[in-house]
């Protein structure tokens, strides 16, 4: 596989969200606003890009039976790197966030990255992919984010555009549920020919 | 009184599921069947309710003693799959029927959101009662546990029972599987948006 088909499989063919379905929690609740869901993204992308590299680094040291608790702190490190990085620097995004900051520990997209690619690639690789997968999730949620801000709330990253109250229902949980759904169904619709 | 909020609260206005989207994992995956859902649902109630007992402790016994709470993130995710590790040698020595009845669930539940949501939630969040707001004490913290167990569980089995009616219909090819299942989770949001306001 080409170094440049790792950055760009996570858009399309390996999308985290509408192909592989993984990551659903922090998609769901974090996609408030196209900019809350570009900033989950990003913080993502962040800790599996590091998290990538560090677990192809140690691989061959770890025993092969305790290798996921391993990963697990290996994660957890870079996580909290990124919490204290966030409270110093960007405290409001950190605060609307919340809860979904320390939760990227247990996102399956990091997990499962480091179990089916990092573990068994060069450095240089496993960053790539990180790369990759970390866009293609931050693109994915700043899309939901876009179409359910544009309803919800008649604006686009904070830019109002349609004046008046939008449809409150897609800001709210079931809106989450509604627009992702479509949304796959829209992808699975488009890229039927790539998947 | 407080404890009846909690448990309100946490069961239908901030379902863990529909509102909060905790362990969305699971209510996906494997909610074909109601059966597996009840399975599912009882090893997480375990799991939390054990979990944020433990993390409680370390929390305001080890942390904060110790000025280290940024560790937080770490510790409690290293006591959470210790547990359920522990959890699954005891069961399989004590209880082998609930074992195997647990079986595959209970490895699964380390990587899922709603148990270390739940830890994290007990020690982070200040929770409002009528005018004022406070931590929740231990007492607190293991009911929040158990009614969030229970919302859990009540979404859960709903769920997997609309799914079951659902997989004897015909759906159009694009939104067969994910999709339709998502669907399906929207309009059940939409009945547990009624509790709204309840509390």
């Amino acid at each position: 596989m080409s170094k440049f088909s790792l950055v760009t499989k996570g858009f399309i063919k390996d999308n985290p969200t509408f192909v592989l379905v993984l990551g659903m929690c922090p998609t769901l609740a974090t996609t408030t606003s196209a900019i809350n869901g570009m900033s989950m993204g990003l913080a993502t992308a962040f800790v599996l890009i590091l998290s990538n590299m560090a677990i192809s680094a140690v691989a061959g040291l770890i025993p092969d039976k305790v290798r996921i608790p391993s990963y697990i702190v290996i994660i957890a490190t870079f996580v909290t790197l990124l919490q204290l990085l966030m409270q110093a620097f960007l405290p409001g995004i950190y605060q609307t966030l919340g809860l979904f900051i320390p939760l990227i520990v247990v996102n399956c997209i990091v997990l499962g990255r480091a179990e089916a690619f990092a573990n068994k690639n060069s450095i240089f690789d496993s960053a790539l992919d990180g790369l990759g997968i970390g866009l293609g999730f931050t693109v994915s949620l700043t899309i939901i984010g876009i179409v359910r801000e544009v309803l919800g709330n008649g604006s686009i990253f904070g830019w109002k555009f349609i004046p008046g109250d939008g449809i409150l229902i897609f800001v709210l949980a079931p809106g989450a549920f509604m627009v992702l759904a479509y949304l796959m169904v829209a992808f699975r619709k488009i890229f039927a020919k790539k998947l | 009184m407080e404890y009846i909020l909690i448990i309100i609260s946490a069961v239908f206005v901030n379902n863990i599921l529909l509102s909060q989207f905790l362990g969305i994992c699971p209510f996906l995956g494997v909610s074909g069947k109601v059966s597996t859902a009840a399975g599912m649902s009882g090893a997480v109630t375990f799991v939390i309710t054990l979990a944020t007992l433990v993390t409680y402790l370390l929390q305001y016994y080890v942390l904060v003693p110790l000025g280290v709470e940024y560790l937080q993130t770490i510790a409690f995710i290293l006591v959470i799959a210790a547990l359920v590790q522990m959890v699954e040698i005891v069961l399989k020595k004590v209880s082998p029927s609930l074992y195997s009845a647990l079986g595959i669930f209970l490895p699964l539940i380390t990587t899922n959101c709603a148990v270390l949501g739940v830890a994290l939630t007990v020690v982070t969040k200040e929770f409002t009662f009528g005018a004022e707001s406070h931590m929740l004490n231990l007492g607190q913290s293991i009911v929040y546990a158990l009614a969030t167990s229970a919302g859990f569980a009540l979404a859960m089995v709903l769920f997997a029972g609309l799914r079951e009616a659902l997989a004897l219909n015909n759906v159009p090819k694009l939104f067969k599987g994910v999709p339709i299942a998502l669907l399906t989770a929207s309009i059940l949001a939409m009945a547990f948006m009624g509790f709204s306001g309840l509390v």
